[in-house]
């Protein structure tokens, strides 16, 4: 029988919570890491064993860490604690190392970026903010940023190198933390080009490539920001999660800072589907597994009160790919709930009945088997959860 | 040798439970003594000191014979005391509390 493995990033720890098919008993396992800020676990899609985790604190810094055995055991790769010391002495410790490429053969200038007042700023790093694992090669995964920039790794996570040409695009002064920071918060790639790729930078905005990571384009045309001099502008925009499904790569939804967007060209021209939803301000968003025009989001009541409105908690869910939008509420508090739910905090498996799941700031991870029509809480009193990811195991 | 005492999280991370007894060669100061550290347990490269430019983190601090070492230059001989092992070489981070 299939099995689901959901991946829970928190403020002080990460949680794998598993259970099968049924998705009706689970065990939870953690925290691991406990203490630190876990911002993201992500599974290969190559090698559901291999996971991959983004533990950060603001006294050590940033650390990777992987697992070879689905997160029962975890290493920092290249320095596991019983590898011993290779010939010419202990291997590099670089699982942690993100520096800017400005090198003069493969790299851009550091230059600076827009800061909050307005003023310039130089690039920082200080965090990995989302993992995404190669498609096809466990041992290829990408690091999406703060301050705003795309990493790779070609081995395991052992070493780190940036793909400059996205931190070097002419728009990069351009670009402006949003409250959280300046980061990289989402990294899609294309099932069906290997070359093409989907970044989103919050408050930069959208960005593609088709060259496998060499050259980007923003690609925000048709989105429309109140809160900046020109609401029109190319870059600027406070993009808070993008979601693709991948049997329709050209398609793409956006929840923005405000508005809920809708693409056909892969990002080229965007139209906005907020249509009835009762308030288009939010975090997350995400598509069926099976359906590639039913999608959800977690409508937050505005910029300055990170809430659902009327504390209740509801999921709502358009079947025709944006404008018209049902309620879904089985299942979840409908009274004095005040949580936010944060950007990559919202996953779904591959079952036949496609199971969505979300986290909350209040600690609470809610999974509906039926596509969304009844919830509950697999766990109620976690950290606040900061992401979630789940993989549909054989 | 000399005795390093890292906070828990660092402990954690190195795999080690209670001080870290490390061999400095030449002279001992706070630059030898992280060098030998992180030769040791590679995995904190990073957690203590940036990468490239071995600042100190903003958050953490570092103590030798009760005295705050932390805004000394890096390469300044330690007391006696933290040669001879008497003394333990403290790494401590910021208390964050309220």
């Amino acid at each position: 029988m299939s099995k689901v493995r959901v991946l829970v990033g928190t403020r002080k720890g990460a949680f794998i919570l598993s259970s099968d098919g049924k998705r009706e008993k689970w065990e939870v396992s953690g925290p691991h890491f406990a203490g630190w800020e876990i911002y993201h676990v992500k599974g290969s899609p190559a090698d559901p064993n291999r996971l991959y985790a983004s533990q950060s604190s603001g006294w050590f810094g940033q650390i990777i860490q992987r697992s070879d055995d689905g997160g029962k055991t975890w290493h920092q790769p290249g320095v596991a604690a019983d590898q011993p010391p290779a010939e010419g002495g202990r291997p590099a410790g670089e699982s942690n190392k993100f520096v800017y490429d400005a090198s003069g053969e493969t790299g851009k200038p550091l230059t600076t970026h827009q800061w909050y007042d307005g003023t310039q700023h130089p690039w920082e790093f200080k965090r990995v903010w989302h993992l995404e694992p190669s498609l096809t090669e466990p041992d290829i995964v990408f690091a999406g940023i703060e301050d705003a920039a795309l990493f790779r790794s070609t081995d395991g996570g052992q070493s780190w190198h940036e793909l400059p040409g996205l931190r070097g695009n002419d728009t990069g002064p351009r670009w402006q933390p949003g409250a959280g920071g300046m980061c990289l918060h989402t990294i899609i790639l294309d099932p069906s080009n290997p070359k093409r790729m989907f970044i989103a930078i919050s408050a930069a905005g959208a960005f593609r490539t088709d060259d496998g990571g060499k050259t980007w384009k923003p690609i925000n045309r048709g989105l429309k920001s109140q809160y900046i001099p020109d609401p029109n502008a190319e870059v600027g925009h406070c993009v808070h999660h993008v979601a693709m499904h991948g049997a329709r790569p050209n398609t793409l939804f956006m929840q923005k800072h405000w508005d809920v967007m809708r693409s056909d060209d892969a990002g080229d021209n965007w139209r906005e589907v907020s249509g009835n939803l009762p308030t288009d301000f939010g975090f997350v968003i995400d598509v069926h597994a099976h359906e590639p025009e039913t999608i959800y989001v977690v409508p937050i009541k505005s910029d300055s009160e990170h809430f659902p409105l009327e504390g209740k908690l509801r999921v709502y869910r358009s079947r025709t790919g944006g404008n018209e939008w049902e309620p879904l509420t089985k299942g979840l508090p409908q009274s004095d709930c005040y949580v936010n739910v944060l950007r990559d905090a919202m996953a779904v498996d591959s079952l036949d009945s496609c199971g969505v799941y979300f986290g909350t700031t209040g600690g609470q991870v809610y999974a509906s088997a039926d596509a969304g029509n009844n919830w509950a809480p697999i766990v109620r009193d976690l950290p606040a959860v900061l992401s979630v990811e789940v993989q549909t195991l054989p | 040798m000399i005795r390093v005492v890292l906070p828990q999280h660092l402990r954690t991370l190195a795999h080690v439970s209670g001080e870290v007894l490390i061999e400095v060669e030449g002279e001992v100061t706070q630059r030898s003594i992280l060098d030998a550290l992180e030769n040791s347990y590679p995995m904190l490269r990073g957690t203590i000191r940036d990468h490239v430019t071995h600042e100190r983190r903003p958050f953490l601090r570092f103590f030798a014979c009760a005295e705050d070492w932390s805004h000394e230059a890096p390469d300044t001989p330690l007391p006696k005391e933290i040669i001879s092992g008497a003394e333990p070489f403290l790494i401590v981070g910021a208390i964050a509390g309220g």
